[in-house]
């Protein structure tokens, strides 16, 4: 696959052709912060932003969608998205968090609603050019990313590194007027890069390597932090709702005005919110607010780990770390506390 | 649509299904035979289907039927929340949604077999042994001797009356029955179905018991059982828990890194141990 050089000004072009073909959705700017939305015009894409408010997931799993049609007391029909687009500018950890997504979606059973927008979609990743205030994405190896993208732009100054992963991302960067193959200094940039924020990405660092933490985490279930954070927690899911890898989600029914036909949509569920395991005669397994915080932080670190090759399913964004209001969520400080406790054993 | 999602099956879109036979067993609890309209339904006991009301929602339902019963397949749904409630509207020759059978964690048809098996069910815990229950007997030659223990609140909530019934009176089955408050009508074993526990024949060491019932009945019956020294090997726990998508992608229903919808519902007590969630 090619290794691309563009200037800016050629990046600018590329970026306008673009949205006059597909879809584009870019990062851009909202208030003082950043967050993806369609693009209209090249000008208004933000490469050098820091984190996004949401990850990029609703374009997969979005808020809520329709699964399906109906007709009161007859036939169900599946309903799909069928627009084609690309999500420029995803950061090195929110595509950790879609490869872990893809896996999760696909494996015991193919989850077609998903994996139809999924492969819908392009994308164009790019390096962070500035860390967030609670990134750490180093203390999770996420900093980088080798997979999951069509094409990956770093930036290197003057001009950005593109290189093509997909048959589709060569495809893009073969339409690039003025693009020439990277030369040995530009990639040496780009390594230069790598390194950089392979180091710089953390804001909150983890004291053991991340690959130990579901081996910690065998040792903590009766740790008293759960119950000492969890007294302030709000119950209110924002940790969950911006997470880049949180994907429960409810199922709803919603009927016409006509009482004959309707849709069945999922929406966004978290289980941090009270009533999330409560099954019918108001009996709720996980009633208890440390009982719920445990269970996302063993999630992330041991729970959906075992499903997808040991893989710590969090990635670093610290988006849970800002969002959180009485800031309990931050996962590092969780997982310090209990080495500090307990010790690497 | 893309090529490798059109020639998926949607996981979440139900098979109609139709109302074969309906009737209220008493005030609470509805029974369903249904027939699929493609006509295929291949289950294992323990199973669970995701019932479906278009523009109510979905319910998880365990099979009360057993498999080796060739009309169709059987619920018994309690009238509890929306789909339930609006579940005993329906009449014969109305249509459902189905999506299943679900669960791959079932009772232990071949492993239990030449064993001998003692069923713990409180309150409508029958409805879901009752699949396994009919199996056995239906291979009766296939298994050792049978308990089956029957905890119910009060007499007018009792379910299955004339099975009950029939099965009191083979002599290849010793049935238990008590309720929680007795009554005028009622002249057998008062008290919760613990009580019944010591006044199996069957030697509960060597046997297989298959346990189901209210999430609070669990703890007592496996401390009842502790005290007979059973093997937590051989002990089977049908759980309840919120299947909402039943295809383990919706998390609804995780016990601590299982999925109750895809692991379970019934699970080997043993296998509970690294659970604490469980019980």
């Amino acid at each position: 696959m090619s290794v691309k050089k563009l200037t800016k000004e050629g990046f600018a072009k590329f970026v306008a052709a673009l949205i006059e073909q597909d879809n584009v959705i870019g990062v851009q700017a909202k208030g003082e912060k950043f967050d993806f939305a369609p693009l209209e015009s090249a000008d208004d894409l933000r490469l050098d932003y820091d984190v996004t408010l949401q990850p990029p997931k609703k374009y997969f799993l979005p808020p809520t969608e329709v699964l399906m049609t109906f007709e009161v007391g007859g036939a169900y029909a599946s309903q799909y998205e069928d627009e084609t687009f690309v999500l420029l500018g995803v950061h090195p950890y929110d595509v950790v968090a879609i490869n872990q997504m893809d896996e999760l979606f696909q494996q015991d059973n193919y989850d077609t609603h998903y994996m139809k927008r999924r492969n819908n979609a392009t994308i164009i990743a790019c390096d962070v050019v500035k860390p967030s205030q609670n990134v750490f994405a180093t203390s999770m190896g996420t900093a980088t990313v080798k997979n999951g993208y069509d094409i990956l732009l770093t930036d290197i100054g003057d001009s950005y590194v593109a290189e093509a992963a997909t048959d589709k991302g060569e495809a893009l960067l073969a339409g690039v007027k003025d693009a020439t193959d990277a030369d040995a200094a530009a990639l040496a940039s780009r390594e230069a890069v790598w390194a950089k924020n392979t180091k710089s990405l953390n804001k909150h660092e983890l004291e053991c390597d991340a690959a130990y933490l579901p081996k910690l985490l065998d040792r903590a279930y009766d740790h008293p932090i759960w119950e000492e954070l969890s007294r302030t927690c709000f119950s209110c899911g924002s940790c969950n709702q911006v997470c880049p890898t949180c994907y429960c989600f409810n199922v709803q029914d919603d009927v016409n005005w006509d009482l004959k036909t309707g849709k069945r949509e999922r929406a966004w569920d978290g289980c941090l919110l009270d009533g999330f395991t409560k099954v019918a005669g108001e009996h709720e397994f996980r009633n208890q607010r440390a009982d719920r915080f445990r269970h996302r932080l063993y999630r992330k670190a041991k729970y959906v780990p075992a499903k997808i090759g040991g893989q710590i399913a969090c990635v670093g964004c610290g988006r849970c770390v800002s969002a959180c209001l009485p800031d309990i969520a931050n996962p590092v400080k969780v997982y310090n506390r209990l080495i500090d406790d307990m010790g690497i054993g | 649509m893309c090529q490798c999602c059109s020639e998926k099956k949607d996981i979440y879109l139900p098979e109609l299904a139709t109302v074969v036979k309906a009737d209220a067993m008493n005030v609470t609890e509805r029974y369903l035979q249904l027939a699929m309209d493609d006509g295929q339904f291949d289950y294992t006991p323990g199973q669970f289907v995701e019932v479906s009301l278009a523009g109510i929602g979905e319910a998880p339902i365990t099979i009360t039927s057993s498999p080796t019963q060739k009309d169709g397949f059987e619920l018994v749904i309690r009238k509890i929340g929306n789909v339930t409630n609006a579940v005993h509207n329906l009449q014969t020759g109305d249509k459902i949604g189905i999506r299943g059978p679900l669960g791959d964690g079932q009772y232990p048809v071949e492993e239990a077999k030449g064993k001998n098996l003692v069923f713990i069910c409180g309150g409508l815990g029958l409805v879901p042994q009752r699949s396994f229950i009919n199996y056995v007997l239906d291979n009766r030659d296939d298994y050792g001797e049978v308990a089956i223990l029957q905890g119910t609140r009060c007499f007018d909530q009792r379910l299955f009356i004339d099975e009950v019934a029939a099965w009191e009176k083979r002599d290849d089955v010793q049935m238990l029955e008590t309720l929680d408050e007795g009554g005028p009508n009622w002249k057998g074993n008062v008290g919760v179905v613990t009580k019944l526990i010591p006044m199996v024949k069957t030697d509960l060491k060597s046997a297989v018991v298959l346990v189901c019932g209210p999430p609070i009945m669990y703890k007592f019956v496996l401390m009842a059982l502790e005290e007979f020294d059973v093997p937590h090997e051989s002990i089977y726990l049908n759980l309840e828990r919120k299947m909402k998508c039943g295809v383990g992608k919706c998390g609804h229903c995780q016990i601590n890194d299982v999925y109750c919808c895809m692991d379970g519902p019934v699970f080997r007590y043993s296998d509970l141990a690294t659970m604490p969630e469980a019980i």
